[in-house]
């Protein structure tokens, strides 16, 4: 789902067609009243085409042609916004008929009992309630949402995810979780179902992309008073024009008053139709960008607060750093060389397969040439990690004896150290404190050769230097953050001086050490008491009082179904830094509306100069002089404007749909320059615009 | 015209110095610190409280707009009561009949609303008593009541999810008591040393019977000017003799015209910890005055074109209708200080401003009285604009708008579009019922689109609570006296409440915390974007109907 979405262009043919089809649909007066702008010119249209067949019977205040043009046009500014919104849900809709494939004709074994073996109904998905169990064998798709209650699986999540690498799903922990729609492809699990029917994961997911339940947020809703109020402004500043030019017709002793088609249509150019009709595409398309990031938000309201989020909470591991440590460097002992030391090293972790281990190996080969050795042809012994030993290793056999390397904790080292007969060095102490309080690991290596009379003493050889790997580039995220205002603060069980170091070198703002869920939401609250708004991410069932608490929570589709529910965004890639990515499409969000606002209202400026010296050019004649775009004629000068309108609305789509570009930087330097494009912008692209098409019609003999 | 731009610098300079020292001291009086008038006036307050029955308990909105709401009412109601019954009360050399009810009721509102939009003669229809008891407490009293409204406010701004926004009475009480009786004490002292008269005598009457009218005239300019009323004490206003003789009296009064309006931007600033909030506001209100006063001054200092054509020569400019002893810089800058804030006291005939000249002080009045602005009302009106900037620019910045730490939300535009609409609104409606209704027709005298000006200018006047007129139109009719009041009424309340109950909203909020994302709104860029703001909403409301007014008569003067 995700690749197809992501590549698909702007205008597909196929969702163009359709949206034409829609926006024809929507200029049902019903679904206008929805939006008080677009209301009013679906009034004015209607109106003015009233005007046209009055005057078709002979009975018109001006020339019928001059009307139909100004009511057709009228009617395109209202299809072209409608167009708009259409193209915006076409794209969701396109995305929720593939979700809705995934869902189709589900059958499922409800079993009778807890026992998997036991008797089951089979029965259709649609009859499963909350606490039921089921029984998912390979092959099978599961029915609904549910936490697995036995067995373990590997799992196709592609329909939810579009990623196609199947992933583990077992009981009990952290990956227990599973989404209804998704295909079982080995094993068996049982599931106790978590949600009723309609109101699964992929149900409120479909009804997101589609834009059905979609509500105002409240940055729109006081965005729309304030359209609202310009709207009704300019309807009794246009209304009044009626009296006042009788007036002045009669003061003057000469012209006509202004005629209703001219008077419709200065209310139409100037109420801000711009962003009225592009105000729900805006919308919809933010969260249809959201839906490409592949995050789901369970409202357009979370979207939005994502744009004013200052502070961030990011777990260290995962995030900020590369999930394993690696070793960057051997540190021998006193009176013990650098290559023994590798040697020794590597020889330790030859059959250590965890990742900490490899990187062993490899630190050995790049640092220090050691070629790696093949285990067996060394005949060698791996002894590996235990919990009660706490060091794992290898027992060489030579010509000297049995060699044992052992590497492990300090503490662990030094109690196998004191057990052999040997002391730990004060000068591997020094060493092993500065690696920790430089936010390392250290990894002390020790060996002793047991031959047939006993054991000689055992020494220490030095210490592994493990760091945890800071993501690359994270650090200038997080500076592109600090620019954007926004707090990051590094959450890490780790003790103060191991998250210190991190922090540091990552770059984070600040950090939260030996943190346990009660600590985050502790933090949290103190943010918010602070007035700040918070968003963090999580996937454990602990986060989950955290993820309720913050303001933006994203949990992890991989999570569990406790955080999924705790938060009010889900990501689909269950990546940590995407929080970044939906900062950033939050905030494009709001400053699309925002710039599509300030270019509506400046371009009324041009638009007077336009309309007026056109309406009152038989009363006053010396208005003329305002006429500085020297338009044609009164009636083309009109017409322009109406077409220019109109057409501004259309050539803005693109715009609505992928967002004012955003670019991390401070308020001051954003607002600079976005007033600078769509204030300046909007002040002078219309007076080239009405008088391009003015010209047109001119040379075309369209207007008298 | 280098006089008139030394007169300028000179006038805005004596402003902005004095306004900082006076700012602050309205500021610690607003916050209830103590001051050096202390001592002398502390016991009066409390003894006024006592007598009020007033704790000085916290006040939700609610309570708060109640109580301001019930001072005003009580108020009219009582001036109006003067007005009608002046004939039978005492200080009445001049023996004056009770008013009409239309123009007593259009005078009580006109003055309780601190408009003082006068369509009568002072000195040939108001007793001393009236003058004194109803219009001069009045002006007292009305701009007292502006400056408690922006106090509650600011505390709106300057508070954490509280829901007290102070004590109505007590600020009513302390604006009275430390800021406008001692500054007006000092004020009328002064004006008396230029010549303007102060006594309780009535008329005197020349050897040829001529009466010229005398009264307790310096003590009411000097709260006509400080508290941005503009009610004159005779009906020539500030260009009668008695009122205003002197260029230097002029010079002052314009001075105290915008000092405790100027003054409020640093009490604010005071008030929400950071003075520079205050000055951005300031500087946006300065530059606004600037370039009105420039546009005014030159358009006055040019000559009436068609008195050149039959050869009138015209040295100093276009002088009809003003004083020789304020000439045109005297008289540009005093239109401009008068239509800025809404005070609307005059020293010369707006209505013989040439089209450009008289443009400016009406458009001054439709931006909503905003630039300086009434006492207290001028800054709240200029919030509500500053709301609707930093509400379009914080889109563009991509987070939730914020200003001074309070985010607004839908209930914050509602209430501000309601305070910011109204006033337009009624101005518009108002004037096509006057150009449309044969019971209005007859007041318009003057022909051509100058006769649709003065109609606009009525009702832009009286929405904006200015009070200054255009002369030409007969203003007391019952048509005007009734619509001239709901206009009035509509533009007072119409912003006070919802400015209120903005107020109450805002101080439920927490503040949030300055960082790098948040826009910033002391900087140079957002005094620009108040500025546009303010310019545009003005003139996409009003652009039509200059258009049929001065702009079509300066088109047509060739």
């Amino acid at each position: 789902m995700s690749a197809s979405a992501q590549s698909r262009p702007l205008f597909e043919g196929a969702l163009a067609r359709r949206a034409v089809l829609d926006a024809l649909l929507k200029l049902n007066p019903l679904h206008q009243l929805r939006n008080p702008v677009m209301f009013t010119v679906w009034v004015c249209s209607a109106f003015t085409t009233g005007l046209w067949i009055q005057a078709l019977g002979g009975h018109g205040e001006t020339r019928p042609g001059f009307i139909l043009a100004i009511a057709l046009w009228l009617w395109f500014t209202l299809l072209f916004a409608n167009f708009a919104e259409a193209m915006a849900e076409g794209r969701g809709k396109a995305q929720a008929d593939s979700l809705r494939r995934s869902k189709r004709d589900v059958r499922a074994k409800r079993l009778r009992g807890a026992d998997r073996l036991g008797p089951f109904d089979a029965v259709d998905a649609l009859d499963l309630r909350i606490g039921d169990l089921v029984l998912v064998e390979a092959g099978a798709t599961i029915p609904g949402d549910g936490e697995v209650v036995e067995g373990v699986a590997s799992v196709n999540e592609s329909a939810i995810t579009g990623e196609s690498a199947p992933v583990i799903r077992e009981s009990g922990g952290d990956r227990s979780a599973v989404t209804g729609g998704t295909l079982v492809l080995s094993d068996w699990l049982v599931i106790r179902v978590s949600s009723n029917p309609g109101d699964s994961f992929l149900d409120r997911m479909i009804a997101m992309v589609e834009g059905a339940k979609r509500q105002k947020t409240p940055n729109e809703i006081a965005l729309d008073i304030l359209l609202a109020g310009l709207t009704l402004v300019f309807l009794l500043a246009t209304a009044t024009l009626l009296p006042y030019s009788i007036f002045s017709v009669r003061a003057a002793g000469q012209g006509s008053p202004v005629t209703l088609t001219v008077l419709v249509s200065l209310l139409v150019c100037l109420i801000p139709t711009t962003i009225g009709g592009l105000l729900s595409a805006i919308g919809i398309a933010g969260m249809d960008r959201m839906i490409q990031a592949n995050v789901i938000a369970t409202s357009g309201r979370a979207v939005e607060a994502a744009g004013d989020v200052d502070v961030l909470l990011l777990d260290k591991t995962g995030t900020i750093t590369l999930g394993n440590r690696e070793a960057v460097a051997f540190l021998p002992a006193d009176g013990v060389s650098v290559a023994a030391l590798a040697d020794a090293a590597q020889l330790s972790s030859l059959a250590d397969e965890t990742p900490e281990g490899r990187s062993i190996v490899v630190l050995a080969k790049t640092g220090h040439g050691l070629r790696e050795r093949d285990i067996h042809a060394l005949d060698a012994h791996f002894v590996p990690f235990t919990a009660q030993t706490r060091m794992s290793g290898v027992n060489l056999p030579g010509p000297g004896g049995m060699r044992e390397i052992r590497k492990g904790a300090a503490t662990a080292v030094e109690d196998y150290l004191h057990a052999a007969g040997g002391a730990f060095p004060e000068d591997l102490r020094r060493l092993v404190e500065q690696i920790s309080m430089a936010g390392g690991t250290p990894l002390v290596v020790a060996e002793r050769v047991v031959d047939g009379a006993g054991a000689a003493p055992s020494r220490a050889l030095g210490v592994i230097q493990l760091k945890d790997i800071v993501k690359g580039g994270i650090k200038e995220r997080f500076a592109d953050l600090r620019g954007m205002g926004i707090k990051t603060v590094m959450i890490t069980g780790d003790n103060p001086l191991t998250a210190a170091a991190i922090a540091a070198e990552a770059g984070v703002d600040d950090f939260l050490a030996q943190a346990t869920p009660e600590a985050k939401l502790k933090l949290i609250r103190e943010y918010q008491a602070g007035g700040r708004l918070v968003a963090m991410t999580g996937d454990g069932t602990n986060d989950a009082p955290a993820l309720a608490q913050a303001d933006v929570a994203v949990a992890m589709n991989s999570g569990t179904q406790a955080a999924k529910e705790a938060g009010n965004m889900v990501d689909l890639d269950s990546n940590p830094t995407k929080l970044i990515e939906i900062v950033e499409i939050g905030k494009q969000m709001l400053m699309t509306r925002g710039a599509l606002t300030t270019f509506s209202i400046a371009n009324d400026v041009a638009k007077y100069f336009a309309i007026l010296p056109a309406a009152f050019a038989t009363t006053y004649p010396a208005l003329g002089v305002l006429n500085v775009m020297r338009l044609h004629s009164p009636e083309s000068a009109i017409l322009s404007a109406v077409i220019f309108n109109a057409l501004v609305i259309v050539a803005l789509i693109p715009l609505a749909l992928r967002g004012v570009k955003y670019r991390p930087a401070g308020a001051a330097a954003l607002l600079q320059r976005n007033l600078l494009v769509y204030g300046l912008g909007g002040l002078v692209v219309p007076f080239a615009g009405i008088k391009a098409i003015d010209w047109l019609l001119a040379t075309l003999h369209l207007a008298a | 015209m280098n006089t008139a731009w030394l007169q300028a610098l000179a006038y805005l300079g004596l402003l902005l110095i004095l306004s900082a020292p006076l700012g602050t001291y309205i500021g610690r009086i607003l916050e209830g610190e103590r001051t050096i008038l202390h001592p002398a006036l502390a016991p009066v307050e409390r003894a006024l409280l006592r007598l009020m029955g007033v704790q000085g308990e916290e006040m939700e909105w609610k309570a708060y707009t109640g109580a301001i709401l019930l001072f005003n009412l009580l108020g009219g109601l009582a001036v109006f009561a003067l007005l009608k019954g002046q004939g039978h009360l005492p200080l009445n050399p001049g023996h004056m009949g009770g008013l009409p009810t239309d123009l007593a009721f259009n005078t009580a509102v006109s003055f309780t609303t601190n408009t003082n939009w006068q369509t009568y003669g002072g000195e040939t229809t108001m007793s001393h008593l009236s003058q004194m008891l109803g219009l001069a407490v009045q002006n007292f009293l009305s701009a007292a009541t502006a400056i408690a409204v922006l106090a509650a406010l600011v505390r709106g701004f300057a508070r954490r999810e509280s829901k007290g926004l102070g004590n109505a009475w007590v600020d009513l009480v302390r604006s009275t008591l430390y800021i406008l009786l001692p500054l007006s004490f000092i004020f009328a002292l002064a004006l008396v040393s230029q010549g303007v008269v102060q006594t309780f005598a009535g008329a005197v009457h020349t050897a040829s019977g001529q009466g010229i009218a005398l009264g307790p005239v310096a003590s009411q300019v000097a709260i006509k000017m400080l508290g941005t009323n503009g009610g004159g004490f005779f009906n020539a206003n500030a260009a009668h003799p008695f009122e205003n003789p002197t260029p230097l009296s002029s010079f002052l009064q314009m001075l105290a015209i915008l000092l405790i309006p100027a003054a409020l931007c640093h009490a604010f600033g005071r008030m929400v910890r950071d003075r520079r909030q205050g000055w951005a506001l300031l500087a946006a209100m300065t530059l606004l005055f600037v370039g009105a006063l420039a546009t005014t001054a030159s358009a006055e200092s040019r000559p009436n074109p068609q008195l050149a054509q039959i050869g009138v020569a015209q040295p100093a400019g276009n002088m009809e209708g003003k004083e020789v002893r304020f000439g045109v810089p005297g008289t540009a800058l005093f239109a401009t200080a008068t239509t800025a804030a809404s005070c609307g006291a005059v020293n010369s005939t707006h209505d013989s401003l040439s089209p450009l000249g008289g443009l400016v002080p009406l458009w001054l009045i439709q931006l909503g009285e905003v630039v300086f602005g009434g006492v207290g009302s001028g800054l709240y009106g200029m919030l509500l604009f500053a709301l609707v900037g930093v509400f379009i620019s914080g889109l563009m910045v991509g987070r939730t708008p914020e200003y001074l730490g309070k985010k607004i939300e839908a209930f914050e535009m509602k209430m501000v579009s309601i305070a910011i609409l109204l006033p337009p609104a009624v101005v518009l409606v108002g004037t096509a019922l006057g150009v449309l209704l044969p019971a209005a027709l007859p007041s318009v005298s003057n022909p051509g689109p100058h006769g649709f000006t003065e109609v606009l200018y009525a009702f832009s006047s009286a929405a904006n609570n200015n009070g200054s007129a255009f002369a030409g139109l007969n203003a007391n009719t019952p048509f005007y006296n009734w619509t001239l009041a709901f206009a009035m009424l509509v533009g007072r309340y119409g912003t006070i409440l919802p400015v209120l109950a903005l107020a109450g909203s805002l101080a439920r909020k927490k503040i949030t915390p300055e960082g790098p994302g948040t826009l910033p709104t002391h900087t140079p860029l957002f005094v620009a974007t108040l500025m546009g703001v303010v310019l545009l909403v003005g003139a996409l409301t009003f652009l039509p109907s200059l258009a049929l007014g001065p702009i079509a008569e300066q088109l047509s003067l060739r």
